[in-house]
């Protein structure tokens, strides 16, 4: 893999990304083992940087770096709105006196992770930047579409929710262009970004008329801590247009999935029945999470001078 | 006695565009011809392929004194526009504290006395604190020597307020200078509203934003026949309210930044250069191209560099984190020579009209011409020199150029401030 660093998902092109993929898919195969570690990276050190709160990708990349036997460092810090306090750069300069290897990095605002990368010579992977991209949650979501279906070309994926704040959808549907794949947005005005088809997707404002249509049901996440200057009305109604319910889940095309970045919130994207049911892929989500991972670090750091020393 | 020799002459008050002298005695000019001899004991400088033109004015900089002097004072600040080719600036209100009263103005002046290079006009707030809630003491600073009022930085939000600013300022036959974003509709935007702020996933700035409240003061102006300025106007929109207004006889007047004359939204890269964060935001190029032929026809009256020095460290911040604005006196009339004069789109008469001529009749300064009797305020370029923005550093004391590194062919070589050499061949004096 060509790429140093991933700070958004542009710096793969298609060939990295079916690279990153079928690596990942060896690295499943172990991750199934009792045994799971592998000495790859014994004496290298990885460092997740979280300026923001989060478990589930911090966990997943911790999982990670220490199945390849890297030392896996978690720091946690705020990236307060105010100028006080060590800038980001001087974080990184910090971090790259202490000579890390790879420094994960998420944080509240977009191209922080760029920062990082310019004020130090290490590696750097976006693990979420504000509400710009999420460039890994991006390679797992194609790998599990990848498991499911068998490619990737072709697949009419529906990326459901709150679009203009989503670093999900801002990585997800840009790639899914680039391999092929056919992207729909879909939500109200007050929750689409303004350009949507600088992304490559075309904008659905209705659910229940192109609903049929897709392979892939990607839900996002309602923020209901943003709900004091809302987009919408209230959380029933949101449910109403865009949750999926029974009904909506037998109006799915016959083999069409559902997936979800996490955490749900069961009743208002996802009703407990389409939680619950067979279509839905968020636990294969979770768990390609550790696989890609492991591959994107292993691709990436794995050529680096005197990398098997 | 001073003779500049062989340079061409542009004042297209007078008419004027020929190759003569200039004779300066004192802090006037003495006599313009090509007959114009030295008389005994009288210094000469050959001036010729060079273009000497009256004086560029800066109607909307910051100088950050007081308050913000790690960012620019007035001795930096005025070494910057001599060394950009300009005989005066005009700071905006919003230091700390704020310029709003007599007394804030007073210093401002005595500051000029003591260390200013170039002439500083000062702008007094419209309101106290520039909390656009209650008038500010605009009569004492006109007496202190305020030339316009302005709340820049975030202009007056509220309708009321804005009229009851605008009904006051006429009766000092003052200019209101308004800086056009409603804040209701612009939230936390960092960048243009569309393609960019998609692109990378930032709020954006819809320029409905700006568009709405130059209806509003347009409206007001209307009302109250207060002079009304634009400041940065930023959309092919916008500049036909203004067209429109001007039409229907009222009394407005706008300005463009060179940033927004030369730079668009497509500028700003996965890199979140910080120095392209700007409020207004840089919009679409469509808009660029609109501004730049609008500039060139004579529907946008002047252009103002809204200098806004930042320290490194706060530029190096995340984009959305930075402060807004970009540095631009020494940068701006060498672009204007390079993109529209040398290019031949525009003449170097509307030159003398966007950076002298209209600037002065917004600040409700004295026309200055070259003349015999007219005060020696001359900005003069060289139109072959070369200039790559920033090498070698800034007058300023803030790098942060939008510019940076861009090649410019015509840059800004002498400036005379009151028959004083300010600058000759490039470099201060």
């Amino acid at each position: 893999m060509k790429a140093r660093n991933l700070i958004t998902i542009q710096d793969l092109d298609r060939q990295d990304i079916i690279e990153v993929l079928d690596t990942a898919r060896s690295f499943k195969a172990i991750n199934d083992r009792t045994i799971k570690k592998l000495p790859t990276f014994r004496g290298r050190t990885i460092i997740n940087l979280f300026m923001e709160p989060s478990t589930r990708t911090r966990t997943s990349f911790e999982i990670a770096a220490k199945r390849l036997s890297a030392d896996a460092i978690n720091m946690t810090g705020s990236s307060s709105s105010t100028v006080k306090g060590e800038s980001l750069a001087d974080t990184a300069q910090t971090l790259a006196a202490m000579n890390c290897d790879l420094v994960v990095i998420r944080h509240r605002y977009a191209g922080a992770p760029g920062i990082l990368a310019k004020n130090m010579d290490c590696h750097v992977i976006n693990a979420g930047d504000g509400k710009h991209q999420h460039p890994t949650q991006t390679l797992l979501d194609l790998f599990t579409m990848r498991e499911t279906f068998g490619h990737i070309a072709g697949l009419k994926v529906g990326i459901v929710g709150d679009i203009v704040h989503s670093r999900v959808a801002g990585s997800l549907a840009p790639a899914l262009t680039m391999l092929g794949a056919d992207v729909t947005f879909v939500g109200a005005p007050t929750l689409m970004p303004s350009r949507s088809d600088v992304l490559g997707a075309k904008v659905s404002y209705h659910l229940d008329p192109v609903l049929p249509d897709f392979d892939v049901l990607y839900m996002l996440r309602v923020q209901q801590e943003r709900l004091d200057n809302s987009p919408f009305p209230s959380i029933r109604e949101y449910s109403m247009l865009y949750g999926i319910d029974e009904r909506r889940l037998e109006a799915m095309k016959p083999g069409a999935i559902i997936m979800h970045p996490g955490p749900i919130n069961r009743g208002v994207e996802l009703s407990a029945a389409a939680a619950d049911s067979p279509r839905t892929k968020i636990l294969d989500q979770v768990n390609a999470g550790v696989a890609v991972r492991m591959a994107l670090m292993y691709l990436m750091l794995g050529g680096d001078e005197n990398a098997s020393a | 006695m001073l003779l500049l020799k062989g340079a061409r002459l542009v004042d297209p008050q007078l008419g004027l565009d020929s190759i003569a002298n200039l004779l300066i005695d004192g802090e006037r000019i003495a006599a313009v011809g090509t007959d114009v001899t030295a008389p005994q004991g009288a210094q000469v400088r050959d001036m010729s392929g060079k273009v000497i033109m009256p004086g560029f004015i800066d109607v909307h900089v910051h100088l950050r004194e007081p308050g913000q002097e790690y960012k620019e004072t007035i001795a930096t600040g005025s070494r910057a526009a001599v060394k950009g080719g300009f005989v005066g600036v005009a700071p905006m209100a919003n230091t700390n504290p704020v310029c709003d009263t007599g007394s804030r103005v007073t210093f401002l002046l005595e500051r000029e006395q003591e260390e200013a290079v170039c002439r500083i006009h000062p702008i007094g707030a419209c309101t106290k604190g520039l909390k656009g809630e209650t008038l500010a003491e605009i009569g004492d600073m006109v007496a202190a020597g305020a030339v316009a009022f302005s709340d820049d930085g975030r202009g007056v939000q509220d309708d009321g307020v804005m009229r009851r600013v605008m009904d006051y300022v006429k009766m000092f036959d003052k200019c209101v200078m308004s800086h056009c974003q409603r804040e209701d509709l612009v939230g936390s935007g960092v960048v243009n509203e569309g393609v960019v702020s998609t692109r990378l996933g930032m709020a954006g700035w819809p320029a409905a934003g700006e568009e709405i409240q130059i209806s509003r003061d347009i409206a007001l102006s209307n009302l109250t026949r207060c002079k009304l300025h634009i400041q940065h106007i930023t959309t092919a929109a916008g500049v036909e309210l203004v067209q429109r207004a001007k039409a229907a006889g009222i009394p407005v007047t706008c300005e463009v930044t060179p940033h927004h004359l030369f730079l668009c939204e497509d500028d700003i890269g996965v890199d979140y250069d910080t120095n392209l964060k700007m409020n207004p935001p840089l919009r679409t190029a469509k808009d660029t191209k609109a501004l730049q032929e609008a500039l060139i026809r004579g529907d946008i009256d002047c252009v103002a560099t809204d200098h806004a020095p930042h320290a490194a460290h706060e530029k190096a911040l995340e984009f959305e984190l930075a402060p807004f604005g970009t540095t631009g006196l020494e940068s701006a009339v060498a672009l204007l020579m390079d993109r529209l004069v040398n290019s031949g789109r525009m003449g170097y008469d509307r030159l003398v009209q966007v950076l002298s001529v209209n600037p002065r009749k917004v600040l409700g300064l004295e026309p200055l011409r070259l003349e015999a009797g007219a005060i020696a305020d001359l900005s003069i370029v060289d139109p072959n020199a070369k200039l790559i923005v920033g090498e070698g550093g800034f007058e300023s004391k803030s790098a942060n150029s939008a510019f940076l590194g861009w090649e410019l062919s015509g840059a800004p070589s002498d400036v005379y401030v009151g028959g004083v050499a300010r600058m000759i061949d490039g470099k201060l004096v």
